[in-house]
């Protein structure tokens, strides 16, 4: 057990599980109930996820971390300083979801100040984006790293196996440290029907990629296998690849009807450490999920207020250009909408 | 004058001196092959990729995300197929992220028949690429063009798909590129690397003083002007177009002819104006004919200029067929010929209105 961690810092990784999960629960309530169109998420892979976002080097452009993450993260979006409501809101699909303007599922973040790339549903090629940034990075004098996340069952995809091969070229190792959360599932198919090897992370030896295999629902083991990683990257400029076993604690999605599965609970076995430890009460453990649950559903209350987007926006974005969105003046003139007037009307074909 | 090679080669040496491009890549794209078609011999940022399309293509996304400028090569187009999830996602980035993101990245390759490639070294891409909302898609016929239209697609800030007819690749240009010596073997001279290995290793290309030109994304080539018909053609049926139109000038005929450069955005205005002086129109191109791009063109056309027309408007395409078979016999009546093209062009002014 990692004797880094001092008492504070305990209790703001407590205090962010916490969030993090009444976020998730809040998500998962709010598609049920017909207020959104899909969950995906990651509760119960909160003992890794907040740790990894307290740890990440927070910033815009290579002197940064790069992070290409899968839609489990939300835990790490929040310890980097993301809000709650902007989740919710993406939930919703409302205007002012920040992450897509209600274009995406809930999860799929892209948050360019902090380096968070634009996270999508495909499984894996965000292993073979994160060699582009990584390769940028190898710019000397560079410090920051790429950080790329994924699932167990993803690693069956050939991308996995590209950035084994491209992150440990001798012509260009990359500052690329690969994570797989093991939950030993790929939607409803059991990990081990499919995968002989033991450890995912066994597949980098081939390669020469310094690897582990680590107990993500430990707090203390994810905070020092994910420091660890990170300064090997960081320092030595070279590939690492760290797995994570972890639990899914409400399947894999909506698709799945999300009910709370009977898997070990990293919050729980956080919450009983800390107050054997003394380090925080159960009081103090009971008051901080109640104001927690009072905050989100407050937030949550607040969306339900705001606007969904205009219809005429999906013509906003296609094209970025210097001197505004020349790609919407393209569909105006394409298809003869005037977005001077307020609404625009239809297209006419 | 500069072959179509040797113009991209000249677009690329501008881009990494004065476009911030930094990297270069794809398969044999590096020293000592300096790629398939002598696209990439001589650059300084130029390097070998492992045989890896979906690892280009994500490799080229990621500097792109990091805002860097790169050129990616698929080797051939025939080889792009299993890369369309990540052609997606970069075409997507800019919307899915509601403008937070852009990628502005050039992938250029090979496409179409032409040097008996057979079965998959023959394909064509215009009308997939057109299908990838988000990817500017631009096709040149000649080596001016070539190398302005590179020089625009560097620039651009989002994902630009440069297709090269492969059957010009050696075809010269007519006109001069801004810098080029107008002597052939000077140019040759200065930026062809040397056959001979040994020579090879220890050659550097001499790069002429290049200068800016740049052909805008979106805009067509009026290539020959005329009132009888209008001829809408791109990439390797371009100059059989344009030879044709020529011909058939001198006796009497006068095409307009158009070179789209753009498949998409591609320039609707010119086509428009042009159809509705002639009332009559033609579109040429050697992709598969089922959902090919000539037949957008064809139901716009339908949709928007139904009265001005004076006769069917007409496609001429490839086969829809599974490859291009390697024997002439079987290619040459695979993907539109020049006689194929001389006579729907007759056809289409002979038609009584």
């Amino acid at each position: 057990m990692s004797k880094k961690l001092s008492n504070e810092k305990l209790r703001e990784i407590y205090n962010l599980m916490v969030e993090g999960r009444i976020l998730e629960e809040r998500l998962i309530k709010m598609n049920k109930s017909g207020e959104g169109y899909f969950w995906i998420g990651g509760p119960g892979e909160e003992a890794f996820a907040i740790p990894f976002g307290m740890l990440v080097h927070k910033g815009e452009g290579i002197q940064y971390d790069y992070l290409h993450l899968h839609y489990r993260a939300s835990g790490t979006l929040l310890a980097m300083g993301a809000k709650s409501i902007d989740a919710i809101r993406q939930m919703r699909s409302t205007a002012t979801d920040p992450y897509s303007g209600g274009r995406n599922f809930v999860n799929h973040y892209a948050v360019k100040k902090w380096n968070v790339v634009p996270v999508f549903s495909c499984i894996e090629p965000q292993y073979l984006q994160s060699l582009g940034t990584a390769h940028a990075q190898r710019e000397k004098g560079c410090k920051g790293i790429t950080i790329v996340t994924g699932g167990d069952a993803g690693t069956a995809e050939g991308d996995f196996a590209s950035a084994l091969v491209w992150s440990s070229r001798p012509a260009g190792e990359l500052p690329l440290l690969m994570i797989v959360t093991n939950n030993k599932y790929g939607i409803s198919t059991p990990w081990e029907g499919q995968h002989g090897e033991k450890n995912v992370a066994d597949r980098g030896k081939a390669f020469g990629i310094k690897t582990a295999t680590v107990n993500g629902n430990d707090v203390w083991e994810a905070w020092e296998a994910l420091e660890n990683a990170m300064e090997y990257v960081r320092k030595e400029r070279k590939p690492f690849l760290l797995e994570l076993r972890v639990s899914r604690l409400y399947g894999h999605s909506s698709a799945s009807g999300a009910p709370r599965w009977n898997e070990e609970d990293c919050l729980a076995l956080f919450e009983e450490k800390l107050i054997k430890q003394k380090i925080i009460t159960k009081e103090e453990c009971q008051k901080i999920w109640d104001k927690t649950l009072a905050h989100i559903t407050d937030l949550y209350k607040k969306v339900r207020e705001e606007a969904f987007p205009e219809p005429h926006t999906i013509y906003d974005h296609v094209w970025m250009e210097s001197d505004g969105d020349k790609g919407r003046d393209h569909f105006a003139a394409e298809i003869g909408i005037d977005f001077t007037q307020n609404p625009p009307p239809q297209a006419h074909h | 004058m500069a072959s179509l090679a040797q113009a991209i080669r000249m677009a690329l040496a501008y881009g990494e001196q004065k476009l911030e491009v930094t990297d270069i890549f794809g398969q044999d794209v590096g020293p000592p092959l300096g790629g398939a078609f002598t696209v990439t011999q001589g650059l300084t940022t130029s390097w070998n990729s492992p045989l890896d399309e979906r690892g280009i293509i994500g490799m080229a996304t990621g500097l792109g995300l990091a805002g860097k400028r790169c050129v990616a090569e698929i080797q051939f187009c025939d080889y792009i197929f299993n890369t369309i999830d990540l052609l997606k996602l970069a075409g997507n980035a800019c919307w899915s992220s509601n403008g937070e993101y852009n990628v502005p990245i050039v992938v250029m390759t090979p496409v179409g028949s032409g040097i008996h490639g057979s079965i998959y070294h023959s394909h064509s891409f215009d009308a997939w690429g057109s299908r990838i909302p988000g990817w500017k898609v631009v096709m040149p016929s000649t080596s001016l063009d070539a190398y302005g239209l590179m020089l625009s697609a560097i620039l651009d800030p989002n994902p630009v798909m440069y297709l090269i007819p492969k059957a010009l690749m050696r075809a010269k240009g007519e006109e001069l590129i801004p810098g080029e010596p107008a002597n052939d073997k000077e140019l040759r001279e200065m930026i062809d690397a040397p056959v001979d290995p040994k020579l090879r290793a220890n050659w550097k290309a001499r790069w002429p003083k290049l200068e800016e030109y740049l052909v805008p994304i979106g805009k067509a080539k009026h290539v020959r002007e005329g009132n009888a018909a209008t001829v809408i053609s791109y990439g390797r049926q371009m100059p059989i177009v344009t030879a044709i139109a020529d011909r058939l000038a001198g006796q009497g005929i006068d095409y307009d002819v158009f070179d789209l450069r753009t498949i998409y955005p591609y320039d609707w205005q010119a086509i428009r104006a042009s159809i509705e002086k002639t009332g009559r129109v033609l579109f040429v191109n050697e992709d598969t004919e089922i959902s090919n791009f000539g037949e957008h063109l064809l139901r716009r056309t339908c949709d928007e200029l139904f009265y001005s027309l004076k006769v069917r408007p007409r496609l001429l395409a490839g086969k829809h067929i599974p490859g291009i078979g390697i024997c002439p016999t079987l290619e040459d009546v695979s993907v539109p010929q020049e006689n194929h093209i001389e006579a729907e062009m007759l056809s289409l002014v002979q038609e009584p209105s």
